[in-house]
């Protein structure tokens, strides 16, 4: 057990906690950084995916998690990231004043994906900021819809069903699109968003994202402007999940609206409720889960009958059983799980199962939503 | 000048007169309670104080300010701070956090700045910070500063909301029945807070209160309302011994 003893404000407002931190996340970052040297390439690949998933995870964990907004539409902010990138890096967009259309490099693209997605956000954020729970779920579900179809029908951007070729990046010789340099790429911008994500719950605004969660009518009391922090909120995780789409698009080389179905969103929402929604470690976990599930269950299938491996539907039915055993059983995903185990070895041997019993609040219901 | 004064103040909801042509004055530094039977709309008329609900009729004024129609985020930093009748914390959250959301009102820093953490965001933090522990000094809550909302009794959390109110640095607080699910010593540390809060720190204090003994120990005035009207008004004594408001009371 490790007692801190606090001397300084700055400690609760420090990112380590404790010399511990440093300890293992170096670890963590030198795994990280290490890895690429040693794995092979669909490995680095998998990775790579990893922390794409992670950060579009990231975005709708700041929206779902923090400020208790429920979006089922957010494979439409991942898909205008995704098409923004490769129209910018590829065909290029026509401008008034040029002959031709014209092609941006990425380090302007990709913010400008961001900026694109956030601005859809705000465009859905402003009419459903009255909407809560399932019913701000079925206008973000609406949502994303509109942008599948707009991403099929306007063809003169998106090609439509034929697909868009995305360009790989160049910087001089070196393919920054692929293998080691990609993964870099990705790594690094995951762990921008992660830290620009705990700057921001650190600050006022986070602050105020998490009273809106837990009690919308005395965060207003206490001066939170609902309309705007919702707004916010809804524009930070659309630009972040936006960015993550941006790169999705490089990591698959080739666009088509089915890659940004309704059930992209629904996996992104089973990420952040099976990783541990209310929680950034969560989000990681819940990448690690959904990127690991349809490899797990391509071994498991070989194991199966037949009558039952090939049935369609298999991967949606298994992932809705896993979500829904999830909350029933560990309504705070992996990383409640992680908390658990980290506890007992704390505790060893006193470990008390009841620390972690959920009480019954008889006040109130429950307000994570 | 009195400090906030209510004229002619209604509220219907559809054909239920919930507040009925109230009017009342508060001076500076005084504790000025409303009592009454259930669904005479005292809470209604905190909820029109601070804005949750838009009065039908009638005008509210704050410091020389007309606060009838400021949006209700605003009315924190004009000074008006409030409590709820069945706690309204952030359960999933520390008291700390709790507290600091309190200081919301007072933030100044832009969200660019905030994902960056500035030097000058941290430099805030810490300022509000040092307000935050001076309630908490207040309040005794040091033992409870990191621990969840969810894990805290109930007389704790009423504690924490009271605390919270403070945090904005209020001039007017609003608590709603501030001794409701209280043991009787609860009851008496919370009479001498509310006591404090109006002499040491020299907020105004509106409540609504059902406990008369906490009532007469901590108010200057208090008003009486019965379905929605205004039934009487003056000090503790003269309000209990009121014919009327007996006849509220207790039948006749």
């Amino acid at each position: 057990m490790r007692f801190l003893f606090k001397t300084d404000y700055d400690q609760d407002i420090r990112i380590a906690k404790h010399s511990g931190y440093y300890w293992s996340y170096g670890l963590l970052l030198l795994v990280v950084i290490a890895a690429p040297f040693f794995l092979e390439s669909y490995y680095i690949g998998q990775m790579t995916q990893l922390y794409i998933i992670a950060i579009a995870g990231v975005g709708l964990m700041l929206l779902a998690g923090y400020t208790g907004l429920v979006s089922l539409g957010h494979a439409a902010f991942f898909g205008i990231g995704a098409y923004t990138e490769a129209v910018m890096t590829g065909n290029g967009i026509p401008l008034p004043f040029m002959d031709e259309p014209m092609v941006f490099s990425f380090l302007v693209s990709m913010p400008m994906a961001a900026i694109f997605a956030a601005l859809a956000g705000v465009v859905i954020g402003i009419p459903v900021l009255r909407l809560t729970g399932i019913y701000l779920a079925i206008a973000t579900f609406a949502f994303a819809i509109v942008i599948e179809e707009v991403l099929s029908r306007w063809e003169s951007v998106t090609n439509g069903y034929t697909g868009l070729l995305v360009e790989s990046l160049y910087v001089g010789d070196l393919e920054l699109s692929d293998g080691p340099p990609f993964y870099f790429l990705c790594l690094g911008l995951l762990i921008l968003v992660i830290l620009m994500s705990i700057n921001l719950l650190r600050s006022p605004t986070g602050r105020a994202m998490m009273a809106i969660r837990d009690s919308e009518i005395s965060a207003q009391s206490m001066g939170v402007n609902l309309a705007r922090v919702k707004t916010t909120a809804f524009a930070l995780s659309a630009g972040v999940t936006g960015l993550a789409g941006a790169l999705f698009a490089h990591k698959l080389g080739f666009l088509s609206p089915e890659s940004f179905t309704v059930f992209q969103s629904l996996e992104l929402l089973v990420l952040v409720v099976v990783g541990g929604i209310g929680s950034l470690h969560g989000a990681i976990f819940g990448a690690m889960f959904v990127l690991a599930l349809p490899q797990g269950l391509a071994i498991l299938k070989d194991y199966l009958p037949t009558s039952i491996a090939e049935t369609p539907g298999m991967e949606p039915f298994i992932f809705g059983l896993i979500l829904v055993l999830v909350i029933i059983f560990e309504p705070y995903g992996i990383y409640g799980r992680w908390l658990k185990i980290k506890h007992y070895f704390q505790m060893f041997p006193v470990y008390k199962r009841a620390t972690f019993k959920r009480q019954k609040a008889y006040m109130k219901s429950e307000r994570l939503k | 000048m009195s400090l906030f004064k209510a004229e002619n103040l209604a509220i219907n909801f559809g054909g239920v007169k919930a507040v009925d042509g109230v009017n009342f004055e508060i001076e500076k530094g005084e504790c000025f309670t409303i009592i009454g039977p259930n669904g005479a709309g005292k809470t209604t008329i905190f909820n029109l104080i601070s804005r949750i609900y838009d009065s039908t009729d009638g005008t509210m004024t704050f410091d020389g300010q007309d606060i009838t129609k400021v949006p209700p985020h605003a009315i924190a930093s004009l000074g008006i701070a409030r409590t709820f009748q069945n706690i309204e914390l952030f359960e999933h959250a520390t008291v700390l956090q709790n507290l600091l959301v309190g200081r919301h009102c007072h933030s100044r820093t832009g969200l660019f700045s905030e994902l960056a953490f500035l030097p000058s965001v941290r430099r805030a933090e810490v300022a509000h910070r040092e307000k935050v522990e001076e309630v908490i000094d207040f309040l005794d809550l040091q033992h409870y500063r990191e621990s969840l909302i969810s894990n805290l009794p109930y007389g704790v959390r009423k504690v924490v909301e009271l605390g919270r109110a403070l945090c904005t640095e209020p001039k007017l607080i609003l608590l709603d029945e501030p001794s409701s699910g209280l043991n009787v010593e609860e009851t008496q540390d919370m009479s001498f807070w509310i006591d404090d809060i109006k002499k040491d720190l020299g907020i105004t204090v509106l409540m609504v209160e059902h406990d008369m003994k906490l009532v007469s120990e901590v108010s200057d005035h208090v008003l009486v309302l019965n379905y929605g009207r205004m039934l009487a008004h003056g000090s503790p004594q003269d309000v209990q011994n009121d014919p009327e408001v007996v006849k509220a009371y207790l039948g006749e």
